[in-house]
């Protein structure tokens, strides 16, 4: 256990610090990375001032190493539009969007563990083919779109919800519906392919042996086993909702990490990009590792897989 | 006991009749998605002749024609089949032009991506032992970490452009193909002919790219173009997130981003474009699945 442990973290580390190579190897191939990396509107003395604080103006070996070592040390930098530390500013941002995955993730757990098990049980029928039409659909909906259609709809024409920014519950209403639809046709997949497996094991046999109705049998002894499946893609569930947040966010103008995401694209705030993207791998690989142990924990089949 | 027996039948026609697994009628012609194919014909037929097409120039502005509605809507015009947005640009045609970005992106990046992982795939497959365990591992690190993060960063210091959305696609897709085209290879390998090849003094050079390759050509097909409608989301997404291909070329995630904010006004500048792209996408896919079916069928699990 304790092996496992120790080499899932130094895959996750040393992920990180092949993504933290990237990220200062593209600093640097696009040209001066001063242009990235300082306003627009910095005069020559600024730079040449800048080039040498940052160490720019040494060879690139000693240029990495003081840049791991900020990173070491906590310093991701400074945010050229917020002027302050874009760790800072991340941290600032980040609890906007965990009231928000919460929400998504179980919104669509709720429509699709239903969806799933109907298709499974009703398979072959006019139910399955409903629901895999569903799935389709979803996966070819882009969801920026279906967020600004959801918009037109409930907001505009109908005046029910808010559009946009945070504020009471019914602000929540719109942004988890479209991050959450977001996982929604391939979690309805997986459940019933799932529950198809499981339907067609010996214990399930038993169980109906005994007598057991359709909806014990199905509810309690199948989809309990189905979900296993589910749950262990939580921590992919989680990486995929990080990145399905940057564009909600933006559509909802939610004032979390997705959105500032987009800010430091759409400013070309490279600092602040390079910050959030690491702070948010670090948050994703970090979930990933624990579901990993968790799982390695409660089944010891994954510690020698 | 009769009942019982019954019960069990009765509970278990769905779960014993032939699911997709078993043996299913192959896709064929007959079974060919009509609709899909007939979208995907048009955009690919509209895209390459665009210029003769479009009615208008899709860069063109004219300010007093601006935000004019659909033809079928209250103050639309037969000139503006589908409105112009807040520069006075059609949208019909910047629909028509978009279409050709979206084809062009999709197609580099797949050549690019799907290239880059066929190779891998054969090269991890075939040699075996360390390469392909440290191959994998590259594989797996790729596809749990979150690479759009990286096709934005890319955006930001390459700068926008058709190379580097070509690139960042690359980065996304690459590690599919690798997986699980090594896993065609994995089988090729264990048949007769490979050996044969071998004892017959091919390199093994050459037994990947003339034996592996034709056995494993069906496999790459059916996930090139599974993979054509995720690509355009994508390249959709980038755009509408401000790291695709910059203004003034139409892009129809672009096009979304550009109506979000006169979505109360002028609901078709978003609408359209958006409901351009899930048509596609959708289009797209069901091709892929009825190819998959045709081709590879085994695929179905992917």
């Amino acid at each position: 256990m304790q092996r496992f442990v120790l080499r899932r973290l130094a895959q996750s580390v040393v992920l990180l610090f092949v993504l933290a190579l990237i990220i200062f190897a593209l600093a640097r191939v696009s040209g001066n990375p001063a242009d990235l990396l300082l306003r627009e509107d910095a005069t020559q003395e600024d730079r040449a001032h800048f080039l040498h604080a940052l160490g720019l103006d040494r060879p690139v070996h000693e240029q990495l190493y003081l840049f791991l070592g900020g990173l070491l040390r906590g310093d991701l930098g400074e945010s050229i539009r917020y002027r302050k530390p874009a760790a800072e500013v991340f941290f600032e941002r980040l609890p906007n969007t965990l009231q928000l995955l919460p929400l998504a993730m179980v919104g669509a757990l709720v429509i699709a563990i239903p969806l799933g098990v109907l298709a499974a049980v009703y398979r072959g029928t006019m139910v399955d083919r409903i629901s895999s039409a569903i799935a389709v659909v979803g996966i070819a909906t882009p969801s920026f779109w279906l967020g600004i259609v959801l918009i037109y709809v409930f907001s505009i024409k109908l005046s029910l919800l808010p559009s946009s920014r945070m504020g009471g519950p019914s602000h929540y209403v719109l942004p988890a519906i479209t991050l959450g639809l977001f996982l929604v046709a391939g979690m309805m997949r997986l459940v019933r392919s799932s529950l198809l497996e499981v339907m067609d094991s010996e214990f399930v046999k038993l169980a109906r042996l005994k007598g057991l109705s359709q909806t014990v049998v199905i509810w309690k002894h199948c989809l309990r086993n189905a979900l296993i499946p589910v749950t262990t893609l939580f921590g992919v569930y989680f990486a995929l909702l990080i990145t399905g947040a940057i564009v909600t966010e933006t559509v909802f103008a939610w004032p979390g990490v997705g959105r500032l995401t987009y800010e430091a694209v759409i400013f070309r705030d490279y600092p602040l990009l390079q910050a959030v993207i690491l702070l948010k791998a670090i948050i994703v690989l970090g979930v990933n590792l624990g579901v990993d142990i968790l799982y390695a924990y409660l089944d010891p089949r994954v510690r020698y897989a | 006991m009769a009942r019982v027996e019954e019960r069990i039948d009765a509970g278990f026609v769905a779960s014993t009749a032939p699911d997709e697994a078993g043996p299913r009628p192959r896709g064929d012609l007959a079974r060919l998605p009509w609709i899909s194919f007939v979208i995907i014909a048009v955009m690919v037929f509209v895209a390459v002749l665009a210029p003769l097409i479009a009615p208008h120039s899709p860069t063109e502005q004219s300010l007093p024609d601006k935000l004019r509605p659909p033809a079928w809507e209250d103050g639309g015009s037969a000139k503006h089949l589908l409105g112009t947005d807040v520069l006075g640009r059609d949208v019909l045609s910047r629909l028509i032009y978009g279409a050709r970005v979206s084809l062009i992106v999709a197609a580099v990046a797949l050549l690019a991506g799907g290239g880059i992982g066929l190779i891998v795939g054969i090269v991890s497959g075939y040699l075996g032992g360390r390469v392909d365990s440290f191959l994998m591992r590259v594989v797996d690190a790729t596809l749990t970490f979150p690479t759009i993060l990286i096709a934005l960063l890319l955006a930001v210091s390459l700068g926008q452009g058709l190379q580097t959305i070509a690139i960042a696609i690359t980065v996304l897709i690459w590690a599919r193909f690798a997986r699980v085209v090594r896993g065609e290879v994995l089988a090729v390998k264990a048949r007769d002919f490979v050996a044969l090849a071998r004892v017959h003094g091919c390199s093994h050079l050459r037994i990947m790219t003339v034996h592996i390759v034709p056995n494993v050509l069906n496999t790459f097909m059916v996930l090139l173009t599974l993979h054509i409608g995720f690509v355009i989301i994508v390249e959709a997404s980038l755009s509408f997130l401000g790291a695709g291909i910059p203004p003034p070329t139409p892009s129809w995630g672009q096009m979304v981003a550009d109506g979000r904010s006169h979505i109360a006004s002028a609901w078709w500048l978003s609408v359209v474009p958006g409901a351009a792209i899930m048509l596609v996408v959708l289009a797209f896919n069901l091709f892929g699945d009825w190819l998959r079916d045709w081709l590879d069928p085994r695929l179905r699990q992917v």
